[in-house]
């Protein structure tokens, strides 16, 4: 409960943003997948980005933490530009979890160890403190009693909060979720999403890659809509997803809803003329 | 009616296909059977008991072919294995190197010592490395130069082993240990690394099979006698007495150790299975 506060003190919130993104351009070869975009997200706020696939989402996301490297352009986190050729990209990372589709947990260390190691290797803390952070952060995404297991003896869902957990064990100033629930059973999906949710109002700073429209709607400060490689719409969720005012974001959000009403529709009709039918003939 | 036809046709000849199965199978067992028959037949078992199964003779050559050359047959193994695996580790990270003279290297590396028989290495080692830097021993003496040439061997194979296995750790594993702010090196070797010897446990076990039998070319370096191991042991002593009797017990010696260990690799690679 402390941390929004923490948050709001920083000198970012009054000013610098926290993830500046401008001009990025990143080209795989002849394909270019980012064609100029310019973002910028304060400390404390949650944007979700959202698109049609192959619509260059992901790749931004990457950018943003130099996993990929940026063709063009220039992205700053907390003040400091990644995309300096003498920066410590390690020391940068350091400070922006990332959160993967495919969980990315270590498979041959036990939950307790996932969250450990990182803590030791990279931030240099002790036996005991690593572990105490660890096991704080497990509790927090509600897995303390999974502290001895191995991944591969966890729902996805379970893997997927493990590695939250693991991330902000790291302490970071900024959480990066690439489609974090796309590679979940429909029934994980909520667990997941929960944890995201109170990450968000203790006020973390979350950059979210998502096809989850509920989650976007009641959690995102703002709403990105991304196509072709640039930025189509930027807004308030009321104002993208309830009421886009451009003809490609209706349209990839009727293609999003649609599948399940035409479903719906088809089902109904289908149902109807064969079952009406055969209420006459007999 | 083509179905009717296709469902009659076996039973035309008289014999359905399990009964046609069964008697292949048969006319099988009977070739083996008469082949081993042959042979049983025509080899003369009593010179054969008296060249090679004398029990009087077996008996003397225990406990030296235990204590002895079973024991160093095993430290030859030992040192090169760890002296290869060290080396194939290095060689692996050089191959898979953004840096190019490294991965060149590495290549060069494992064509040749794939490419080269192992006697020759052994040679090599026990001939021309004393004549090009004259004076200088091979540290660890004779325990020293087969370490170098078993390792120098196994190295190549090892390394493209341990290449593999790196290989097939997932890429959102470096993905994942990078956004943590592992650097590149560190997390090959807290995360990369220790995923691929999992992989690879059961080749790299193979590996030291095959390293044990090639541990007889030692011969070839010329040892002291308290330096034989199994191979040597057997053939100093089978024409000390003219008799074929302790190649036949170095034999089983090496199979003490070569069976259990192919178990235990078929067993490292079923669990390998279930794990994915």
């Amino acid at each position: 409960m402390s941390t929004p506060t923490e948050k709001s003190a920083r000198p970012a919130r009054s000013g610098t943003p926290e993830i500046r993104v401008s001009g990025l351009h990143k080209s795989f070869g002849d394909n270019e997948v980012l064609r100029g975009i310019d973002l910028e997200i304060g400390a404390g706020e949650v944007v979700c980005v959202i698109g049609p696939s192959g619509s260059g989402k992901s790749t931004l996301l990457r950018c943003v933490n130099l996993l990929e490297e940026p063709t063009r352009g220039q992205v700053f986190v907390g003040g400091t530009e990644l995309t300096d050729p003498d920066v410590d990209i390690d020391a940068v990372r350091r400070r922006i979890g990332m959160v993967f589709q495919q969980f990315n947990l270590f498979p041959h260390l036990s939950v307790t160890e996932n969250l450990t190691l990182p803590q030791r290797r990279v931030l240099g803390r002790g036996k005991a403190e690593a572990a105490k952070v660890a096991a704080e952060n497990l509790r927090r995404v509600g897995l303390a009693e999974k502290a001895d297991a191995f991944p591969a003896s966890l729902s996805g869902g379970q893997q997927q909060r493990v590695a939250i957990a693991r991330a902000l064990a790291m302490g970071p100033e900024v959480m990066l979720f690439d489609e974090p629930t796309s590679a979940l059973d429909p029934e994980l999906v909520g667990d997941v999403l929960a944890v995201m949710r109170r990450l968000a109002h203790e006020g973390m700073t979350m950059m979210v890659v998502t096809h989850e429209m509920t989650f976007a709607r009641e959690v995102a400060d703002r709403v990105v809509f991304m196509d072709g490689g640039v930025i189509v719409e930027d807004g308030t969720p009321e104002q993208v997803i309830g009421n886009p005012s451009h003809e490609r974001t209706r349209h990839f959000l009727s293609r999003l809803l649609d599948p399940a009403m035409a479903d719906v529709e088809e089902g109904t009709d289908g149902a109807g003329a064969p079952g009406g039918g055969a209420a006459k003939t007999l | 009616m083509s179905e009717a036809d296709t469902g009659l046709r076996p039973r035309r000849s008289g014999l359905s296909r399990r009964q046609k199965r069964s008697i292949s199978r048969g006319a099988q067992y009977a070739v083996f059977l008469a082949a081993v028959a042959a042979l049983a037949a025509t080899a003369d078992w009593g010179r054969l008991r008296n060249q090679f199964a004398q029990v009087e003779l077996a008996k003397q050559l225990f406990p030296d072919i235990i204590t002895l050359a079973l024991k160093n047959t095993v430290l030859y193994t030992l040192s090169g294995f760890v002296f290869g695996l060290v080396l194939g580790m290095v060689i692996a990270l050089m191959r898979l190197s953004s840096v190019g003279p490294y991965r060149w290297l590495a290549g060069v590396y494992i064509e040749i010592f794939r490419g080269l028989p192992a006697l020759l290495i052994f040679v090599f080692v026990g001939v021309a490395v004393p004549l090009a830097f004259p004076g200088t021993e091979i540290p660890g003496g004779t325990y020293g130069k087969v370490a170098l040439a078993l390792g120098l061997v196994s190295a190549a194979y090892m390394a493209e082993t341990i290449r593999a296995g790196i290989q097939a750790v997932p890429k959102g594993q470096m993905e994942a240990a990078r956004s943590l702010g592992f650097s590149h090196a560190r997390a090959m070797v807290s995360v990369i690394v220790p995923q691929a010897f999992r992989i690879v446990i059961p080749p790299l076990t193979n590996e030291l099979v095959l390293l044990f039998k090639d541990s007889s070319l030692v011969l070839f370096l010329g040892v002291t006698l308290q330096e034989r191991e199994l191979a040597k042991f057997g053939r100093d002593l089978a024409s000390q007495t003219a008799n074929s009797t302790p190649i036949l017990v170095a034999g089983l010696c090496y199979l003490l150790v070569t069976v259990p260990l192919g178990f235990v690799v078929r067993r490292l690679e079923a669990k390998a299975g279930e794990a994915k």
